[in-house]
């Protein structure tokens, strides 16, 4: 139906070529440049403008095409400011007839801005604009193209266009090339022609070529985009994983070494959390807003050393009267964890937001269909970093052989003169200190909330448990397990069951290796 | 962990002190309290009210899961995180009963309960049917969170996951449990639970007789509890119990097996928890997921610590003391409430590990001077 109509527009628009042929004339003198024209002529120009303008909402069709045709095919910047202002004193149904041209129009323009997001931005419009005459701009700009994205959206654009196209012959290419693309944005309008060829009561002999190419061009795209979802949700189990790392290596370096399950810690992370609001708070109110993007960068630090602090006023409070005695360190850190999200209600309300920096918005392309946002490649990469940190810190510091010595046997090194109590409170402060940088980079991802660590505790929990104590690997490993299978578990199973079946495999996991993957190995008396 | 020491040394007159406590305890409960409900006039300042009363039924139906808790933490050493699942299946289950029992009372006049209409389940699942009956109900209430803790005690104490692991992977169950229940497809109302129930066995529930039968109910459930577990402790699988807490290495060379031990005593505390939920229900008339997560769970070990682990009255006083506390200061300062309980999470641990029944025990036994020297156990020494 849409396309016989095109079709007879088309016709009429040729009869129509003679006879406006002045028009054109005239067109072509509104694109001389205006440097040369006074005043009155920009006047004139404004005046030919609206004649233009008028015969776009023209009932006849060809008058119409004409209009369009002269505005878009010949029209620059210039003509796109005066189009503008026109429009300023038309009536309704006139601006309603020109916005799709004017539209129309920018995006050409826009296809040679020297901005790669804005030219991908207007070859994708163009691309699902439907506007066939649109098709030969993008691809002399894809020609031009040297961004890679850029001339994928172009070429993607142009085939969708040429999908519509009257040759069958050019259909089919460009059906093979959407195919080639594993253009997704192609995909429906595939799906929709190949509905339309074999849904037609007598096929036509030239269909069936382009038919094939089409359902041959649907499937490619969809074993892609399998591929991609899997690639995504790896993705995003390793975002998972490795918030749940940065919360758990503290968690586990201090239970290795005074066997000590901290229950605040997740509200350590919260503190660190509120250290990046705070943070951000003050650059807002003392620092010129150019500054405003460094205050995360800030924040890393100072959530670091807030939540360090905490942690050594916690361990000198309340954790060092209770060595050797796991389980009411367990029930006191819960009490220390209530009061501290209570405290963080009172002074701070219950939901405040950090706006992420500008260089953490957005997100890379790396593939086709495949998007990663920057905020989750930064956390990513900052438990990357926090893990070679702490690797440098336990092998190749002192402190850190201190702490193993401490580790594998306290007595032992207390007797060779280590200060045992002293390397307690400092791993416990160092612990605390990643949980707060966890909580920082927590702030990139979700709110800022009194309850913020009780959402992530016991997956923690379950990844020490798993992990096994004392062991970096096991703890890396544990992480990475339990945060992807979540993620995979969850279109299936849904969130919730998700979580329980994973319970289910941690307890019958403990039963092979009740005390986690990598066990430190040697005779423990109890 | 160790307090125990401290019973034992003392021997036989302690354990008769606390029987003569727990007559005295049990003869105020079960007829001082309902007569002074029943016999005085309104006015009259010795006049307990139906709410007092009906809240008291409340707080011995937790003595009773208190109970369960302090055979297996206080005399066992098993610190369980999951307790409020075992209640919560034990309350499910009078649950839906109760919402049965409603018949076409409800809201929408329909034969199912008001929230599968809500959700547009046409038919009554399969599993809601036993629950037509009320020894149904009252068996599986007890028997389920029994078989569940058989089941669950069986593979972690089999593969010897003890103390903090034992905790955490109690507390992810709690977690999980939490999430189910919250579900609307496991047709247990969601985030709003089980309420609007209307009567029990024929008798009203909204009548203050109702409620007075299920407070006396709840005395004696919670004295043959009392019986039961002091039956359990006093008995040579008792002392095996204690002494898998004190050293469960020696318990193991000694011959015996600790996760048998273990398994039984999980699974009585899970049992009683089941009948904790079974009476709280009809008292409360509501029960809903929020009351059997991790942090309930976590409150109920406050409560047997708060009042004195390896005691059985201690956990008595501790579940009644501590909801008590509750529902003042939640009346009162509701904001404060979180201060409170997490002060006395860090109190009783750092304070008086013994609860109050130690602290009594201590304050007689020399001046308050010494009272926080000796907050800590003794017997620190042993530890690797």
């Amino acid at each position: 139906m849409t396309r016989s109509l095109v079709r007879t527009g088309v016709v009429l628009f040729v009869l129509a070529l003679g006879l406006s042929g002045s028009a054109v004339a005239w067109a072509a003198g509104l694109d001389e440049p205006g440097s040369s024209v006074a005043d009155g002529g920009q006047g004139s120009e404004v005046e030919g403008m609206k004649t233009l303008v008028g015969q776009l909402s023209s009932e006849d069709p060809a008058v119409q095409q004409q209009a369009v045709r002269v505005l878009v095919e010949t029209g620059d910047a210039a003509t796109l400011s005066r189009l503008e202002l026109v429009l300023e004193e038309a009536d309704r149904a006139t601006r309603v007839a020109v916005k799709p041209v004017k539209a129309l129009l920018k995006n050409k323009l826009n296809l040679a801005s020297d901005d790669e997001a804005v030219r991908r931005a207007a070859a994708g419009d163009l691309g699902v604009s439907g506007q066939r005459l649109a098709a030969p701009w993008l691809e002399a700009a894809a020609a031009k193209e040297s961004q890679y994205w850029a001339r994928y959206a172009m070429e993607e654009g142009a085939a969708m266009l040429r999908l519509a196209d009257d040759d069958p012959s050019v259909r089919d290419a460009a059906a093979a090339k959407l195919g080639e693309l594993r253009s997704q944005n192609g995909l429906p309008a595939l799906k929709e022609l190949a509905q339309q060829l074999s849904g037609e009561a007598s096929p036509r002999e030239s269909d069936a070529p382009v038919l094939a190419a089409v359902s041959q061009a649907i499937e490619r795209i969809e074993i892609w985009s399998t591929w991609a979802g899997v690639f995504e949700t790896l993705f995003r189990g390793v975002s998972l994983s490795s918030i749940l790392l940065m919360m758990s290596l503290g968690l586990a370096i201090v239970f290795g070494l005074m066997g000590v399950i901290n229950m605040a810690h997740g509200e350590l992370m919260m503190v660190g959390a509120y250290a990046t609001f705070m943070t951000q708070e003050l650059f807002k109110a003392y620092l010129p807003p150019s500054m405003f993007d460094a205050y995360f960068l800030a924040s890393l630090p100072v959530a670091f050393l807030v939540a360090g602090a905490c942690g050594l006023f916690l361990e000198a409070t309340v954790i060092r009267f209770l060595y050797g005695r796991p389980l009411e360190t367990m029930l006191a850190t819960w009490g220390v964890s209530l009061v501290l999200i209570q405290l963080a209600r009172v002074l701070f309300g219950d939901l405040t937001a950090v706006t992420a920096p500008a260089w953490l918005s957005g997100g890379a392309q790396v593939l086709v269909g495949v998007y990663l946002p920057y905020n989750r490649i930064f956390i990513i990469g900052l438990s990357i970093v926090c893990v070679i940190g702490i690797y440098l810190t336990l092998f190749r510091s002192s402190l850190g052989l201190r702490v193993r010595a401490v580790t594998q046997n306290r007595n032992m090194s207390a007797c060779l003169g280590i200060p045992t109590r002293q390397v307690d409170a400092y791993t416990f402060a160092f612990g605390s200190g990643l949980a707060g940088l966890a909580g920082c980079a927590l702030t990139l991802v979700g709110n800022v909330e009194p309850g913020l660590g009780q959402n992530y505790i016991v997956d923690s929990f379950m990844v020490v448990v798993t992990g096994g104590v004392g062991k970096l690997a096991g703890t890396i490993v544990a992480a990475l397990g339990i945060g992807s299978l979540n993620k995979f578990l969850e279109p299936s199973f849904g969130a919730v069951y998700g979580k329980v079946f994973i319970l289910v495999l941690v307890i019958l996991f403990l039963q092979r290796r009740p005390s986690g993957l990598f066990a430190i190995k040697g005779r423990h008396a109890d | 962990m160790n307090s125990m020491s401290e019973t034992t040394s003392e021997g036989q007159p302690a354990a008769e002190r606390e029987s003569l406590l727990f007559w005295l305890i049990g003869l105020f409960l079960l007829i001082v309290l309902p007569a002074l409900n029943v016999l005085p006039a309104e006015e009259s300042w010795l006049h307990v009210s139906d709410f007092t009363l009906n809240r008291f039924g409340k707080f011995l139906a937790f003595a009773i899961l208190a109970l369960g808790l302090d055979l297996i933490w206080g005399y066992t050493g098993i610190l369980s995180l999951g307790q409020g699942v075992f209640f919560g299946i034990g309350a499910y289950c009078m649950g839906m009963h109760l919402m049965l029992t409603i018949g076409s009372e409800g809201v929408y006049g329909s034969a199912l309960p008001d929230f599968m209409v809500w959700n547009q389940v046409k038919e009554l699942p399969l599993f809601w049917t036993p629950f037509y009956s009320f020894l149904a109900a009252v068996g599986l209430g007890v028997l389920a969170p029994m078989f569940c803790a058989w089941l669950f005690g069986l593979l972690a104490f089999r593969s010897r996951i003890k103390g903090v692991y034992f905790a955490i992977i109690t507390q992810a169950v709690a977690l999980s449990a939490w999430l189910v229940f919250n579900r609307n497809e496991t047709n247990l109302g969601g985030t709003n639970g089980l309420t609007d129930f209307k009567q029990l066995l024929g008798f009203r529930l909204s009548e203050p007789g109702t409620q007075r039968a299920l407070y006396v109910a709840t005395v004696l459930a919670l004295g043959g509890a009392y019986f039961l577990c002091r039956w359990i402790v006093q008995s040579r699988a008792g002392k095996v119990l204690i002494a898998v807490r004190d050293s469960e290495q020696r318990v193991l060379f000694s011959g015996y097996s600790p996760s048998n031990y273990k398994v039984f005593v999980f699974v009585v505390s899970a049992g009683l928890a089941g009948l904790a939920g079974l009476l709280y229900v009809p008292q409360v008339g509501i029960i809903t997921p929020a009351q059997i997560g991790v942090l309930p769970s976590l409150e109920m070990v406050i409560w047997v610590a708060v009042g004195g682990r390896g005691t059985l009255v201690g956990a008595i006083i501790g579940a009644v003391g501590v909801n008590f506390g509750r529902s003042i200061l939640t009346n009162y300062f509701p904001e404060l409430w979180p201060f409170f309980l997490g002060g006395l999470f860090i109190a009783v641990v750092l304070l008086f590990p013994d609860g109050l029944v130690g602290l009594t025990r201590r304050l007689k036994a020399g001046p308050v001077g010494t009272l926080f020297k000796k907050a800590k156990p003794a017997s620190e020494g042993v530890q690797p």
